[in-house]
This record gives C-alpha cells, sequence and structure tokens, in this order.
C-alpha cells in the first residue's frame, strides 16, 4: 500500500556535517537548560560563595583590607572556577554512556567525535555564564575592573582554556565507571591544582618546593593572566604560557579521550 | 550477496575473555520480513544485535547489512540501520518533540521537515498528546514507542529490537506489535530478539533460537511449533503414584508425543488442542483424579528443556532439588 522509501546511503561525514552534527549535540544540551534552569542556579552557587567567603573571611588578614584582597583574588577565583566546572563535561558523558544514549548516537550516521565535541561545545555556555555571575558580583562588591576589552579577553581566554582541559573530564568521563567516581577524581586533582597557584595568595609566601611547583602551574598562569586582564599586572607572558599550557594538555588527553571512547565499542 | 537479503551473518563470533557471547552464528533475514532471535538472558542476543549496529566489533566471521560489510563499511551500514535497544536511547529532560526533532537534525534534516517528521511519528506512534511533556513523565510503554519512533526519524530500511517488549505489561506490548506490523506492511526489515515464544509465534516470518552464543533451531514459526510444541499440556494426579501409569497411559494415546514426568507433574508438548477433550475422557473413564489439567502456551523454558534437555540458565540451579523429590 504505502511506497518504500528508500533512504539515499549516507556513507561517511564530512567535515561540515562534523560541524553540524556538534551544533546539533550542542543544541540538545541547551533545551536539558532550558527544561532544567535549576541546573544554572547549581552552577552559580558555588562562584558566588566562594567568593563571598574568601573575599569576607579570608580577605582581611590576606591583603590587610578585604576590598584590596577582591582586586587580587577575583581573577584567580575565576580561574578557580573554570577548571571546577569542566567536571561537569565528563559526569554529563558518564551518564550518556551509561544510559544507553550513546549506543543509539553511534548506530546513527554521524561523526564519531560529534557527541563529546557537542557536549564540550555546549559547555561553554556555562563558562561564559559563570565568569559573568563572578564579575558582575565582584563589581558590585566594589572590584575595580581594569577594562571591559580585558573583560571580553578573559572571558575567551577561559573559555580557550576549557576547551582544551575538558578533555581530561572527558577522558574520565569516558573511563569511569559512575559519575560519582568521575566527580571523586576530578575533586581529587582539581582541589591541591587550584591550592597550589598563585589563584589565592602571593607565592613567594610559600615554601621553596611549593614555590617552584606553583610557578610552573598552569594554574598560576590562568590565574595570573585572568589577574592581568582584569585587574593589574602583567598580560601577556601568563597569557602565552596558559596558551602553551592548554595546547599541551588539549595534544596528550585529546588523543587519549578519543581513544578510550573508541575502545567502548568492544 | 543476494539482494533478497537485507542480513546476512556468516560465522560471527565474539568473545569477552574467556567468555564466548556469540559463537559462529550463522543466519540470514530475507528483506521485508521480520527475524526473530529467541533466547534466555545471556544467550548473546544483545552481543549479536550491538555487532550487527556497528556498536561492537565481532571477534570472528563476517556479516552484511542491507549489502554492506558491518565493519569496513561501518558508516553505510548506519545510513541504513535504525536501532532500539533494551536501555532507552531517549534524553528524559527533552519532551517527546524534542527527542525526535533532535534526531532529525542529527541526521541533517532541515529545522521544518525535522520538526514535521517528529510529529509525523509522535501522531503514528499515538503520542501526540504527550508530544510536549518530558520524556521522564512517560509510561514504561510511552517510553518505548518513543524509543521506537526515535530509531525511525531517517526512515531506516533495516531494524533492530532488541528485546522491544521485556518489561512492558501486555496491552502495551500489544500496541508495540501492531507498530512493528506496520512497519514490516511497509517494507522494512525487522531483527528482533524476543524472551518471549508468543512474540517471536506473533511476529516473526523466522525464528532462530540461541542459547550459550550459539544456535540451537531455526525454521518458521510453524516448523518450529510442529518440533517443539506450541502448547504446552500439564497433567498433574492427585495420587503421585499413579504418575508412571499416566504417563504411559499419555504415551500410548497419542505415540507422537513425548510426555515428561516433572515435579510430580506430566508435561507434554503439543500442537492439537483437540486432545485435551479425549484425554479428558480417558482420565474419567479411569477414575484418574487430578489437581490440576492446564493447556497453555509453551514458555520459552519449556521450548528449551525440549530443544536442549535442559531448562534456561535461570533455571538450573533449581533441577537438582527437583530431582530429589
Amino acid at each position: 500500500m504505502t511506497a518504500v522509501i528508500e533512504r539515499p546511503v549516507l556513507g561517511r561525514p564530512g567535515p561540515a556535517d562534523t560541524v553540524r552534527q556538534t551544533l546539533s549535540m550542542a543544541w540538545r544540551q541547551m533545551v536539558r537548560i532550558k527544561h532544567n534552569p535549576f541546573e544554572l542556579v547549581d552552577l552559580s552557587l558555588s562562584p558566588v560563595m566562594f567568593l563571598l567567603l574568601f573575599v569576607y573571611v579570608f580577605g582581611g588578614q590576606m591583603a590587610g583590607t578585604t576590598d584590596q584582597y577582591l582586586q587580587y583574588v577575583l581573577g584567580g577565583l575565576i580561574a578557580q572556577n573554570a577548571i571546577f566546572l569542566t567536571m561537569y563535561t565528563g559526569t554529563g558523558i558518564n551518564a550518556d554512556l551509561r544510559k544507553g544514549v550513546y549506543d543509539r548516537f553511534r548506530s546513527l550516521p554521524i561523526a564519531r567525535s560529534a557527541p563529546l565535541a557537542g557536549k564540550i561545545f555546549a559547555d561553554l555556555f556555562k563558562q561564559v555564564w559563570s565568569i559573568a555571575i563572578m564579575l558582575g558580583l565582584g563589581i558590585l562588591m566594589g572590584f575595580e575592573l581594569r577594562s571591559w576589552a580585558g573583560a571580553l579577553m578573559a572571558t575567551l581566554a577561559i573559555v580557550a582554556f576549557a576547551l582544551a582541559i575538558s578533555w581530561v573530564s572527558v577522558l574520565m568521563g569516558v573511563l569511569a565507571d559512575s559519575e560519582e567516581k568521575v566527580q571523586i577524581y576530578s575533586f581529587v586533582i582539581i582541589m591541591p591544582l587550584t591550592f597550589t597557584s598563585s589563584a589565592f595568595v602571593d607565592i613567594s609566601t610559600m615554601p621553596g618546593f611549593m614555590e617552584a611547583w606553583a610557578k610552573v602551574n598552569p594554574v598560576t598562569h590562568l590565574a595570573d593572566a585572568m589577574r592581568g586582564l582584569l585587574s593589574f599586572g602583567p598580560i601577556a607572558e601568563p597569557l602565552l604560557w596558559t596558551f602553551a599550557w592548554a595546547v599541551g594538555i588539549f595534544a596528550v588527553t585529546a588523543p587519549l579521550a578519543m581513544r578510550a571512547y573508541r575502545r567502548k565499542m568492544v | 550477496m543476494s539482494t533478497d537479503n537485507a542480513i546476512e551473518i556468516e560465522g560471527l563470533t565474539k568473545r569477552f575473555g574467556d567468555l564466548v557471547a556469540v559463537d559462529r552464528i550463522d543466519l540470514t533475514a530475507r528483506a521485508g520480513t521480520v527475524l526473530g532471535v529467541l533466547g534466555p538472558n545471556g544467550a548473546g542476543k544483545t552481543t549479536m544485535v550491538r555487532m550487527l549496529a556497528t556498536l561492537s566489533r565481532p571477534t570472528a566471521g563476517t556479516a552484511r547489512v542491507g549489502g554492506y560489510d558491518i565493519v569496513r563499511d561501518a558508516p553505510e551500514v548506519r545510513s541504513l540501520i535504525g536501532l532500539t535497544g533494551q536501555f532507552a536511547g531517549i534524553d528524559e529532560l527533552l519532551t517527546g518533540e524534542e527527542n525526535l526533532r533532535f534526531i532529525g537534525r542529527l541526521l541533517g534534516m532541515p529545522t521544518r521537515d525535522a520538526k514535521a517528521r517528529a510529529r509525523e511519528l509522535l501522531a503514528q506512534f499515538n503520542l501526540s498528546d504527550a508530544a510536549d511533556k518530558a520524556a521522564k513523565a512517560y509510561s514504561g510503554g510511552m517510553r518505548r514507542r518513543l524509543d521506537l519512533a526515535a530509531s525511525l526519524v531517517g526512515r531506516p530500511r533495516i531494524l533492530f529490537l532488541d528485546e522491544p517488549t521485556t518489561g512492558l505489561d501486555p496491552r502495551a506490548r500489544g500496541e508495540l506489535w501492531e507498530l512493528v506490523r506496520g512497519l514490516v506492511a511497509d517494507g522494512t526489515t525487522v531483527l528482533l530478539t524476543t524472551q518471549y515464544l508468543e512474540e517471536a509465534d506473533q511476529l516473526a516470518h523466522e525464528i532462530v533460537v540461541i542459547d550459550q552464543g550459539r544456535t540451537i533451531a531455526t525454521g518458521t514459526p510453524t516448523q518450529l511449533k510442529s518440533k517443539i510444541g506450541g502448547q504446552t499440556l500439564r497433567i498433574q494426579p492427585e495420587d503421585h503414584g499413579q504418575l508412571d501409569g499416566l504417563r504411559a497411559l499419555v504415551a500410548e494415546r497419542f505415540p507422537d508425543l513425548d510426555p515428561i514426568v516433572e515435579a510430580g507433574a506430566i508435561t507434554v508438548g503439543v500442537n492439537d488442542d483437540g486432545i485435551m477433550p479425549t484425554l479428558a475422557a480417558d482420565l474419567r473413564d479411569r477414575g484418574i483424579a487430578l489437581t490440576e489439567f492446564h493447556l497453555g502456551l509453551s514458555s520459552l523454558d519449556e521450548v528449551f528443556l525440549t530443544l536442549t534437555g535442559h531448562r534456561t540458565e535461570a533455571d538450573d540451579e533449581a533441577q537438582p532439588e527437583e530431582a530429589a523429590k
């Protein structure tokens, strides 16, 4: 009765298809936020709390006045929060993998990388959202922004850095057997990494071995770059180091994550 | 390959370490038919479907889907198939309509076409009223229907359904069967795995029974039923002492059948329900009192008992206890 509708055999997706499919994947993530706006509240709570607690609890002792500490620490807190945010990329991928959503994706004629890339891409929106929240609250608290161009540059730099280090989270998301494990692994790595940097304190006050590590820690470079762009201090050098780290981390973890993802196909 | 065959599998094998999940399976599905793969949990059904749907690579053997090799031509295979797995591949936060529209967009449909296709499928699957509700609010049957619809967005010519009705109530199961029949009428080839003999009987043109990764029987539903008995008659005498006599009586009256004494009752696979009145009269004449006299559809378990001499894995542990009685 009904004619058979023959689907043309599509074959392998090209680069343009990959980009389009990645955007469709990102669209799904945005629709998820639309249906669950609490996710944005959840994302905003921790940066707001960190900012208030660090400035009004530690600020006086750290820098003499809370206002002076605010000028120093906001860039560091933005850097720390950006790194923590990338954890959600891994937990989201882990949940989709376990629920069978990726089985459907992998049975479709789409690029292998599109589901992962789409998730990373959509999560960049959360990065922009968080930096806006922290900058906005910071300014209300008396933060003296160096320039709006700097704020824009800082946002772009955070997005670029997040794009690279998200692959660490993807790798954990693919390898771990539960979301909780992704969270624990991330926490164990991110917490010490962000604290042994210039994010919250002047590293010259640290003992020698710690200072030596803090000097090369990528979080130090990112925090210094944020400080440079948003408040005071050098910009070019920390920014350059930040990108060098980002490229390095990407070059190592992205292929590892893609390999682990393909290996899931046993 | 012959253009009449949508799926051709030769010596397909999958090993996970020492475990052979799929063991040299051969089978073919003619285009436009339903191939039922019947087997208990752990028989290797899902592993086989995952290989055919390009989610997993075979350890040995080959398979062609729509004429394309599942390893070498995986992208082409993916453009021809739809997959509905045991675990729903839908996004619980998205509405039914968004789930389908999302797949349409992924497949490269313009937004308007993706929307139209989503509405069309929702109507076809009787989900229009729930189109704008989040999928997490759907009942089990609605979820399976949405999942099936999601696998059909790209109008696949070959559809893999991995235990599509496991866990559904009889009404939801019947609704899903109707949908599958409609797809086949439109020319889709379906490979369906199931644990239910009734489901394979209802839908499949050809059935393959697998156990522990191996094919143990193939045939049309009619052929299989004549081999194993489509129905099972269970007779339990009040006095256990009469069991052997009763078995002899059944064997004598119906020499084609092979009655088995098990767990204090006689079970026998039958094809002709006319046997009931004949046997009832015999038993009345001999004054044998019964506690059970029951004719029902054979369960997968009974099919296995007939074909392999052992029950499905899950019941193996129960056997020694029964033998001791």
